[in-house]
């Protein structure tokens, strides 16, 4: 890409990926949450691949960490929503946790920790998606 | 409010039709992008930011991404036609009369059933809400979450967003397995 696209994304994609943290963690405060917050962050991943590009080997090794990170996204979900049945109240996919006062940062339970668990699991899957069309495309046309 | 939506869903109508017959791929993936972003207005004018804000980016992405394979494709539509004949005449001629007597008793039902409905629903936005009315006042209470939306998705209906996570698990999964050049050792 041109030097205009590479010092705009320089400067533009810290924001966005902050956003995107933003709208995970407040998901249960402000519209949003961990769907939304996940598609900005892996949209800021895209960004970089698109205006930087990189070489077939670098994205390999990159699809392979984003997958483990998106298997370890959805085994946090799976931990906590099995949590509920062993260590809290004995029903499955319950909210243990003290639910504390309603807006605040800190509070409805296990809300905020299902959020951040969805938008690592969405961040990576949509990114190893990305990864994935892309490294085929260059295998295909070598 | 109502007319403004309208306008909007014209418009991505409108959009959708000609996306169908564009001659350049590129264009036809433009006009979709209309349909997509008018509906990023719509949930906003009918109060769903949560939704407004999954749109407008999974739009932008997938966008993106059918951009990048329609750079790297043919882009423009193949010359010849696929016609397919019967005994010399164009199949779609021999059928012509049984065509048009399907599609015009097929228009006939689906008008009839709409006045029905029209007259038996309720207005847009004033329909009887039961369920959601015991939401919206118990949701914020009983999960505690200030976004009742937030405390919906992952406290009433948690296993709807457990088997939707489970959904992009295997989409990820199916992928990785299926766009491979060459299989693993």
């Amino acid at each position: 890409m041109t030097p205009i696209v590479k010092k705009v994304t320089q400067l533009v994609v810290g924001l966005i990926f902050l956003y995107g943290i933003y709208i995970i963690t407040h998901g249960h405060l402000t519209p949003g949450g961990g769907f939304a917050g996940g598609a900005v962050i892996a949209g800021s991943f895209i960004l970089l691949v698109l205006a930087y590009g990189s070489d077939v080997l670098k994205l390999r090794k990159r699809e392979e960490g984003s997958s483990v990170v998106e298997s370890t996204g959805i085994f946090i979900f799976l931990a906590l929503a099995f949590g509920a049945l062993f260590i809290g109240t004995g029903i499955f996919f319950t909210n243990y946790l003290p639910k504390g006062v309603i807006g605040e940062l800190v509070s409805a339970g296990t809300i905020p920790l299902y959020n951040i668990a969805v938008g690592i699991e969405v961040a990576a899957a949509l990114f190893t998606i990305f990864l994935a069309l892309v490294i085929y495309k260059e295998e295909v046309l070598k | 409010m109502e007319i403004t939506l309208s306008i909007i869903i014209v418009f991505m109508i409108l959009g959708a039709i000609y996306a169908l017959n564009a001659k350049d791929l590129l264009s036809a993936l433009i006009s979709c992008g209309i349909v997509g972003y008018g509906l990023v207005i719509c949930f906003l004018l009918l109060q769903a930011p949560d939704l407004a804000i999954v749109q407008i980016v999974v739009e932008t992405i997938t966008l993106v991404i059918m951009v990048a394979v329609v750079l790297s494709s043919s882009r423009e539509e193949l010359k010849e036609k696929a016609v397919v004949t019967v005994d010399g005449v164009s199949y779609i001629h021999q059928r012509y009369l049984i065509n048009v007597i399907l599609v015009v008793v097929f228009a006939l039902f689906l008008l009839y059933f709409f006045k029905e409905s029209i007259y038996t629903l309720n207005h847009l936005g004033e329909h009887v809400t039961r369920m959601s009315t015991a939401y919206i006042d118990k949701a914020a209470q009983q999960t505690g979450s200030a976004n009742l939306v937030t405390g919906v998705v992952f406290d009433f209906r948690g296993y709807d967003t457990l088997g939707e996570a489970t959904i992009l698990f295997t989409a990820v999964i199916g992928i990785l397995t299926i766009l491979r050049a060459k299989g693993r050792k």
